[in-house]
């Protein structure tokens, strides 16, 4: 792990250039702890696959510590919270189930990419919904969920020409990824069925559904089931 | 009453100092993308610096105050003219019930900010009035703005001023911004990937923006540069300021609405202080990038907000000198 200003006003921790569950955790566990401290100056945490990065307002410090250095300040944060994590630190995630509607008029990719795996559309539908999946990073787009990773078979270029268009709800594959488009908006991922939940509503009180660390399964539903629940939602 | 978009701009937003504190839940921070202008405005008009403005670029709208206002204009130098009469940009001016605020020509600048005292009453998402266009949030209807649009005022002048007037002082705003068209940059995280001969090239090339350029972030134009071996990114941290090194050789510079995360490798960051003026260079307007370290960056941001620090305490004084129309208090009725 080794700690480097991205920006003036930002600090990057990075520990490797890798999508793994191990070193989740550990961005997971300092994200939890820096989150759960009053860091007064703090504007912005970003935990990523193997990364955290810490955004200050230097406002802040101009204000009530000019004598400070910020980002020896935050990697003071970064030092003490390293070693006296919370206790929750390493726990799991909230696990959260995502109804998808795996039927083709949702899934333009579903048969493609099951062809290439030598497999039929139920089987990829089976391996889709058969193992639970973190939430790596919320990025891209807001309540865009980073998921992985997927059954070896299921992994899957992106496209090569993106869409301009996907429509919000989307579920997805790129790579070994996982993902779900919470809003209409150009992507190169497979698609390869749709939820009615709204992973990101302006509305609601907490806007954004998944949080990073998040553990997701997928449950496959009918046609009938994914317009009941969109109207109801 | 408020201000009353007559004829739509080429992309019309209201922006503050941006919604912090949600960027791992994917939603960026958006606000000013030059945040200097954005104070400057703010000062000029009385208000706090992070107070919303309106963001225009070029072709401008058409406005119409619908009631008097003390505003100011501040970052690009749209030739504005309130009813016949030129507005210069960095300094406050008084607009009488029913005067239009056009922009004649983009003499300089990409972006002017139009600051009105006491702001604009708007319902804040995430306590924030930047417009976020991406998820149609924030602003006014999370959307730029178009003709037929009203940014309600949350205050009035008392008095009706005799007619549009003009403030004998203006701010001095040189030394918030660089120079001349060299911008300097933070080595970035992935900058020791690059070639030796890219390296040299990034600091010898004269690039331009490309016309594509947005809010988002623009190419910047020039040769392609090249790492030492092909290398696999997984997503990370991007800010505004953040230069990728796009698969195909292409520099891309992020600005305000830039995602929270992105898998280039990021080359550069510009320096906080030198962003604005980068945001105010116009697409084709030659520029060079010029490394510098940690020190002289952060030495650089610490002065432009001391900076504008100072000039909010000259603003402060200067406007609370008598002129012909006194302020009263804000209201809260609308």
């Amino acid at each position: 792990m080794h700690i480097l200003p991205l920006a003036e006003h930002a600090l990057l921790v990075h520990w490797d250039n890798r999508i793994d569950p191990l070193l989740n955790d550990a961005v997971q566990a300092l994200y939890r702890t820096l989150s759960a401290a009053d860091l007064p100056g703090l504007r912005d945490l970003l935990p990523a696959y193997g990364s955290l990065t810490i955004v200050l307002d230097l406002d802040y410090f101009d204000r009530r510590h000019p004598a400070a250095d910020p980002l020896l300040v935050a990697r003071n944060w970064v030092e003490t919270a390293i070693k006296t994590p919370v206790p929750d630190a390493m726990a799991a995630g909230r696990t959260v189930e995502i109804p998808v509607c795996y039927d083709s008029a949702f899934a333009p990719d579903l048969e493609a990419l099951a062809a290439r795996a030598g497999l039929t559309a139920a089987e990829v539908v089976a391996l889709h919904t058969d193992r639970v999946y973190r939430v790596y990073l919320i990025g891209f787009l807001p309540g865009f969920a980073y998921m992985g990773a997927v059954d070896t078979r299921l992994a899957a270029p992106r496209l090569a020409r993106p869409r301009g268009r996907v429509p919000t709800g989307s579920v997805g594959i790129a790579g070994a990824q996982t993902g779900i488009y919470p809003l209409e908006s150009p992507g190169g991922w497979n698609l390869i069925g749709r939820t009615p939940l709204r992973l990101f509503d302006p509305q609601r009180p907490e806007p954004v559904l998944l949080q990073p660390g998040d553990q997701v399964r997928f449950r496959a539903i009918s046609t009938e089931a994914f317009h009941q629940i969109e109207q109801t939602r | 009453m408020s201000l009353l978009m007559l004829k739509t701009g080429l992309q019309d937003t209201v922006q503050d100092a941006g919604r912090w504190g949600y960027a791992h839940l994917g939603i960026h921070a958006a606000g000013a993308a030059d945040p200097v202008a954005l104070r400057v405005a703010n000062l000029l008009a009385g208000n706090p610096p992070e107070t919303a403005a309106l963001e225009m670029h070029f072709p401008a709208p058409h406005l119409r105050f619908e009631q008097p206002a003390l505003f100011a204009l501040a970052g690009a130098d749209f030739r504005a003219v309130l009813d016949g009469q030129e507005v210069p940009v960095g300094a406050p001016a008084l607009a009488s019930a029913g005067s239009t605020l056009v922009f004649r020509q983009q003499a300089r600048g990409v972006r002017v900010y139009l600051g009105v005292q006491g702001g604009f009453a708007l319902e804040p998402w995430l306590g924030s009035n930047s417009t976020d266009l991406l998820a149609g949030v924030g602003g006014l209807h999370g959307q730029a703005l178009r003709a037929g649009d009203r940014l309600p005022f949350r205050q009035t002048l008392s008095e009706t001023p005799p007619g549009n007037k003009n403030f004998s002082w203006r701010a001095r705003v040189s030394d918030l911004y660089p120079a001349d068209s060299v911008f300097r940059f933070l080595p970035g995280p992935e900058y020791n990937l690059l070639d030796d001969a890219s390296r040299e090239q990034l600091e010898t090339t004269e690039w331009r923006l490309s016309r594509q350029s947005n809010r988002m972030a623009g190419a910047v134009e020039g040769p392609a540069l090249t790492l030492r071996e092909h290398y696999e990114l997984v997503s990370s941290a991007v800010l505004p300021g953040t230069v990728q090194l796009l698969p195909d050789g292409t520099l891309l510079l992020l600005l305000a609405d830039c995602q929270t995360t992105g898998g280039y490798p990021r080359v550069a960051q510009v320096l906080s202080a030198d962003l604005p003026g980068l945001a105010q260079n116009r697409p084709g307007d030659g520029f060079y990038f010029c490394l510098a370290q940690i020190e002289e960056a952060a030495a650089a941001a610490r002065r432009q907000r001391m900076l504008l620090r100072r000039l909010g305490i000259g603003c402060a004084a200067a406007l609370s000198q008598p002129y012909s129309t006194p302020l009263n208090n804000p209201h809260h009725d609308h």
